[in-house]
């Protein structure tokens, strides 16, 4: 209940807050194959908003995500980020991931470097920062995830929930406009999830444009502006949480609540 | 009841460790005398290790024949390796032909100078064994331009230089030089390119600056020709130095080739590069390492226009690199292909550019895991640079089947070869000990 009420104010405040449109989706199809995992998707993302991406396993959401910062390229539909479209044109896909960051499912952290090295390292060669200046951003970034003390440690050392955080701290570093969250919590131990989503939590009360892909229905109630629910390669109903989770429309999205609740 | 009560003592028994046994008398019971059958293997096997042992060292120190008498015009006189022959091995022959072996036929007072060049291969293999000694020196934009100005430079003088050959020779003059002052600035330009290259390479990165003077002063000290050191023509260099100058370029030069072929051979953009390489390391690959040196010395002096001579040693070396490349080419392959995907995502996803990703990213960690097949593959060719006797070079295996075709000496191939043998261990030995002290290293920093 007080959920419901909590929430009524702060979407209005975000609407004020809301901007342009970064993310832009037109009819985006891909296939893997003969295999259609993006049908007609479309979608629009403005400034400061944070979708969550919910459904089930093999939906196409990891897909869709992944086409945005263009690790898998589609093969209909434009895709505009920033105003900028994707396409096989490097220099632009160059200036896209430098404004969009990423974090992943499985971390993949580099296990060679140090902890502060991986923070350090597209700073450094990407953006072109002396090494002391990306330095004290990396140990800044990572005193907001709580783990500086671990900066001259290498990934292996580190237990999931850190790593992930790490990762999360990597991909803020570059200073990115956009975050993209791959099932970030998907690989961790369940006593580990509650760091790493808290670490989310900040960001995006921080302003933070982000797109999770995320099982995690209670972080997509607490932050989410607009949840998106995705079966079988399209997006099949979308809206704020508290309607979503309360008042689903579809068929679909009943049947995967209530799956999500059963498993709980 | 009970159950409740035993088991504290029985998981204590289970956290317990097994009793460990510091005498070696019980390490001895319980591994080599444990039951009747091990007892007898046991026995068997120290009887026919100490025999052998035994044997061995009668026939090779209390036996051995040391030194022999010289007749007046200076032939060595076997006799007495003869008596002993079977018996005892005749050491004489190593105090005969050691620098015969060693050094080939380079002129027997200027041996001086191929014994330094070994000494200083050694020596540059051991300070790059030496992670410290990797540090970066200097790099400012300025110097690296300077260094490239150079080296572009002398590759362009190079070019010249061929170029004047080939033209000279196909307007079917006989092959004549250019004009003298010609020659002349090109000459100076080359010698100041080379000296300015070496320099900046140095203040730039101190060890590959190393490498290349190292290897500068080797070139020098075998060819001579300068600082009134007599020219000595690459026909009468042989042995060690032979064998390390056509392992350590071959290695050094391959290696860097290998990694560039792998990429290629995973190439996604660019399917002719692609083609290329998969061509080049299947057709290598495809064939004997003789046949690829009988090309080189044989074949590849036909496609030459006549008056242009590559010379033998230079062909051979060639014809090393190319092979190695395609073998070592695999075995980066096979680091590459083991590394995660997500290791080339996170680098894309965080804009890094190709050569970015794969030189701080992919190479470092796919090297790593293939460490053991590269050193292995390095040892290989170490070994089969002697191959070169079938082109008529003389590298250290040959000089030993030289040195026993003088009559006195015919019959003491063990001993020989046992010496070879020794000198070719040293070398891999080193190389197999130092790749597992690197493993351990970065292992033990990674600890993944």
């Amino acid at each position: 209940m007080n959920q419901i009420t909590a929430d009524a104010p702060m979407d209005t405040l975000r609407d004020i807050s809301r901007g342009k449109p970064v993310i832009v989706l037109d009819k985006v199809n891909k296939w893997f194959g003969s295999l259609h995992v993006l049908r007609d998707i479309s979608l629009s993302i403005s400034e400061r908003e944070r979708v969550v991406v919910c459904g089930p396993s093999g939906s196409g959401k990891s897909t869709m995500i992944r086409c945005i910062n263009r690790l898998e390229s589609h093969q209909e539909g434009r895709i505009l980020v920033e105003g900028t479209e994707l396409t096989d044109d490097l220099r632009s896909l160059d200036t896209i991931r430098r404004e969009v960051g990423m974090v992943f499912q499985s971390f993949n952290l580099f296990p060679h470097l140090t902890i502060l090295e991986n923070c350090t390292l597209a700073p450094i060669w990407v953006r072109k920062m002396p090494r002391a200046a990306a330095e004290e951003l990396a140990m800044s970034y990572l005193e907001r995830v709580k783990i500086p003390e671990q900066a001259k440690k290498y990934p292996g050392q580190l237990s999931g929930g850190q790593q992930q955080r790490v990762a999360i701290a990597r991909a803020l570093c570059m200073k990115p406009k956009i975050m993209l969250f791959d099932e970030p919590t998907s690989a961790l131990d369940p006593e580990m999830i509650k760091e790493v989503l808290d670490t989310m939590i900040t960001l995006a009360e921080s302003g933070m444009t982000m797109v999770c892909v995320t099982h995690e229905m209670g972080f997509a109630r607490q932050v989410a502006d607009r949840v998106v629910f995705m079966d079988r390669g399209e997006i099949v109903e979308s809206g704020p949480p508290h309607r979503m989770f309360e008042s689903p429309q579809t068929e679909r999205l009943q049947l995967f609540l209530s799956q999500i609740l059963r498993g709980h | 009841m009970s159950t409740t009560l035993s088991n504290p003592s029985s998981t204590q028994a289970q956290s317990a460790p097994p009793p460990f046994t510091t005498r070696a008398g019980a390490w001895l019971k319980a591994n080599l005398f444990n039951s009747w059958l091990s007892t007898a293997t046991t026995l068997a096997l120290l009887y026919v290790i100490v025999r052998s042992l035994l044997a061995f060292v009668d026939w090779a120190f209390i036996h051995a024949v040391w030194s022999v008498p010289y007749s007046a015009q200076g032939i060595a006189d076997t006799t007495v390796c003869h008596n002993v022959k079977g018996d005892g091995a005749c050491w004489a022959i190593i105090a005969d032909k050691y620098r015969l072996i060693l050094f080939g036929r380079f002129p027997y007072d200027e041996q001086w100078r191929p014994a330094i060049v070994v000494f200083l291969f050694i020596g540059l293999y051991v300070c790059s064994a030496i992670r410290k000694f990797w540090g970066k020196g200097i790099a400012t934009k300025p110097i690296i331009l300077v260094a490239v100005m150079a080296a572009l430079a002398t590759l362009v003088d190079d070019a010249l230089f061929l170029l004047i050959d080939i033209v000279a020779s196909l307007v079917g003059r006989p092959y004549t030089q250019p004009p003298a002052v010609l020659s002349a600035v090109l000459g100076y330009i080359d010698l100041t390119g080379r000296y300015v290259f070496m320099v900046a390479t140095t203040i730039i990165w101190p060890m590959v600056g190393v490498w290349v003077i190292t290897l500068a002063a080797i070139g020098v000290l075998m060819s001579g020709g300068v600082f009134g050191l007599s020219a000595v023509p690459v026909d009468y260099w042989g042995g060690l130095p032979i064998t390390l100058i056509l392992a350590t370029f071959g290695i050094a030069i391959a290696f860097p080739l290998s990694i560039l072929i792998a990429l290629g051979r995973r190439s996604t953009k660019m399917p002719a590069v692609k083609m290329l390489c998969v061509l080049y390391v299947e057709l290598i690959r495809g064939v004997p390492l003789i046949s690829v040196l009988f090309m080189a010395s044989v074949m590849f002096p036909l496609f030459m226009p006549p008056g242009i001579n590559v010379d033998k040693l230079l062909r051979a070396q060639i014809a090393v690199i190319l092979f190695a490349a395609a073998y070592l080419a695999e075995v980066v392959r096979g680091g590459l292909q083991a590394l995660p995907k997500g290791q080339t995502e996170a680098a894309d996803a965080l804009g890094l550019a190709y050569w970015q990703k794969t030189g701080l990213i992919i190479l470092p960690q796919a090297l790593r895991l293939v460490i053991p097949p590269l050193v292995n593959t390095f040892i290989g060719f170490f070994k089969d640079t002697s191959l070169v006797l079938i082109i008529g070079l003389f590298d250290l295996l040959t000089m030993g089947k030289i040195a026993l075709s003088d009559p006195p000496w015919q019959a003491f191939s063990t001993e020989v070869y046992i010496t070879l043998a020794i000198i070719y261990i040293m070398f891999c030995y080193a190389m197999s000990r130092y790749s597992r002290g690197l493993e351990r290293e970065l292992n033990s920093t990674q600890q993944r």
